[in-house]
């Protein structure tokens, strides 16, 4: 940290609303806050709002909800439909069925709704324009997900908080993360918008999961998965290879993913 | 600041990973396990953890009962998790095998597993590569640090929040207002 330049510790702070919740960059380094920076952070606007526009189920002309009224193919759609589909079919695999990007309707068919797995995917590629800023570190958040990149070997790790589901205006953990990724599922928010797709129903035992990933579109994915699957979420993460978490139950008690065991030998 | 503790690069822990899933096989379990310690574009082989005991058993139907009671606050202590009877020989149906070293690109990796008759009940990393920087994956990835006591926005020492589906109309009253704020 002493040998760092003052410059990189400087970090600017910048929000947007896009996509219906809030962006949020933290930035330091040399284009922290000067045009490439800026033109940057814009970038990632315009990408979103783009993945938004394709996306989002909430507008009757994006390409997803005209795919869903099967007013047009896949093949018509961009190739990055396909492509967050097919995240949805691994997020469905790897969780056996609890999440899907396909949920029942009101008629007895089939409804696609991808939102569980795009803003992970989304943010991931907006990230693209901040990481093409040399000597730049950024930490990039949107609603509630978030992704940090640090090349400066002096800086420290970006210091991620963990929101208690319980008491929102709260932190419950602390975690942090140099270059990666972290994404948390629940229902604090939005009050009980995701299902156990085997079942229709929330997941019961679970208030909140925080997963810790090399990628925030996988972070995401699993965060997701995991909260799907209930009761088994904890034990679910812990077998997915380069994850680290936190599950928070209905009952307040957490369950840090791994459990750690210090200085046994 | 209220913390309970700097959180520890995985390198200085003993990682413990619960291994208690129904449907999985031991050898698929280990090599998982094993096969993220060697993912960062190595080829070296991930089959060569030579472990003790060749057990194929799956668990029975216990699934995740083990990890649903950790107590806040305490994370890093073996007695919070509930895992009674895992801790080498505090019980004696179960038994212990420890692997012999397997070399990876990064060190040697050495592996304990316990297991109650053909269950087994947890893997241990009991040896990690250490001291090599661009050992980026195994050593950098923290595990999420409970607090002593939870935070408001005003005691936070922290960059962003990560927190359930926080939206625009949520935005106003969330943490991560308040840092934005309190950064502009």
């Amino acid at each position: 940290m002493i040998t760092a330049p003052a410059a990189a510790l400087r970090t600017v702070r910048r929000v947007e609303h896009v996509m219906g919740f809030p962006v949020s960059l933290a930035v330091r380094g040399r284009h922290a806050d000067d045009g490439p920076g800026r033109r940057a952070w814009q970038d990632v606007l315009d990408s979103l709002a783009r993945a938004d526009a394709v996306f989002s189920t909430y507008r009757a002309e994006s390409w997803v909800s005209r795919l869903d009224r099967g007013e047009v193919d896949l093949v018509d759609c961009p190739p990055e439909v396909a492509e967050v589909l097919a995240l949805g079919d691994a997020a469905a695999d790897a969780s056996g069925g609890a999440f899907s990007v396909y949920r029942p309707r009101g008629d007895g068919g089939l409804g696609l709704d991808p939102s569980g797995v795009v803003k992970g995917w989304a943010l991931e590629r907006a990230a693209g324009a901040l990481r093409a800023l040399p000597e730049t570190d950024f930490c990039l958040s949107g609603g509630g997900d978030l992704l940090c990149r640090t090349l400066d070997p002096a800086a420290a790790p970006w210091r991620i908080g963990i929101e208690d589901p319980h008491h929102p205006d709260r932190l419950l953990a602390r975690v942090p993360v140099a270059t990666g990724a972290v994404a948390t599922s629940g229902t604090a928010h939005r009050g009980a918008h995701l299902v156990d797709a085997r079942t229709g129903r929330a997941p019961a035992a679970v208030a909140q999961v925080t997963v810790v990933a090399p990628t925030l579109t996988w972070a995401d994915v699993d965060a997701t998965a995991a909260y799907a699957l209930g009761p088994e979420a904890a034990t679910w993460l812990s077998i997915r290879p380069g994850t680290t978490g936190l599950v928070v139950w209905a009952d307040g008690s957490t369950t840090p993913v791994p459990h750690e065991t210090r200085s046994r030998r | 600041m209220s913390t309970v503790s700097t959180p520890a690069p995985i390198a200085e822990a003993r990682r413990r990973r619960r291994l208690v899933v129904t449907g999985m096989s031991t050898l698929t379990a280990l090599v998982l396990l094993f096969g993220y310690h060697t993912s960062t574009g190595s080829t070296a082989s991930a089959g060569t953890v030579a472990v003790g005991a060749a057990v194929a058993g799956t668990s029975p139907g216990s699934t995740g009962s083990t990890s649903s009671s950790g107590s806040t606050g305490s994370s890093g202590s073996t007695g919070s998790s509930g895992a009674a009877g895992s801790a080498t020989g505090t019980t004696a149906a179960e038994t212990t095998a420890t692997g012999d070293a397997a070399d990876t690109r990064w060190g040697p990796v050495r592996v304990r597993i316990t297991y109650s008759g053909s269950t087994i009940t947890a893997v241990d990393v009991v040896e990690y590569p250490t001291g090599n920087p661009r050992d980026q994956e195994i050593n950098a990835q923290a595990i999420p640090e409970l607090v002593s006591e939870t935070l408001s926005a005003q005691s936070a020492d922290v960059d962003m929040v990560s927190g359930a589906t926080v939206t625009s109309t949520g935005y106003l009253q969330s943490l991560q207002s308040a840092l934005d704020q309190a950064g502009l």
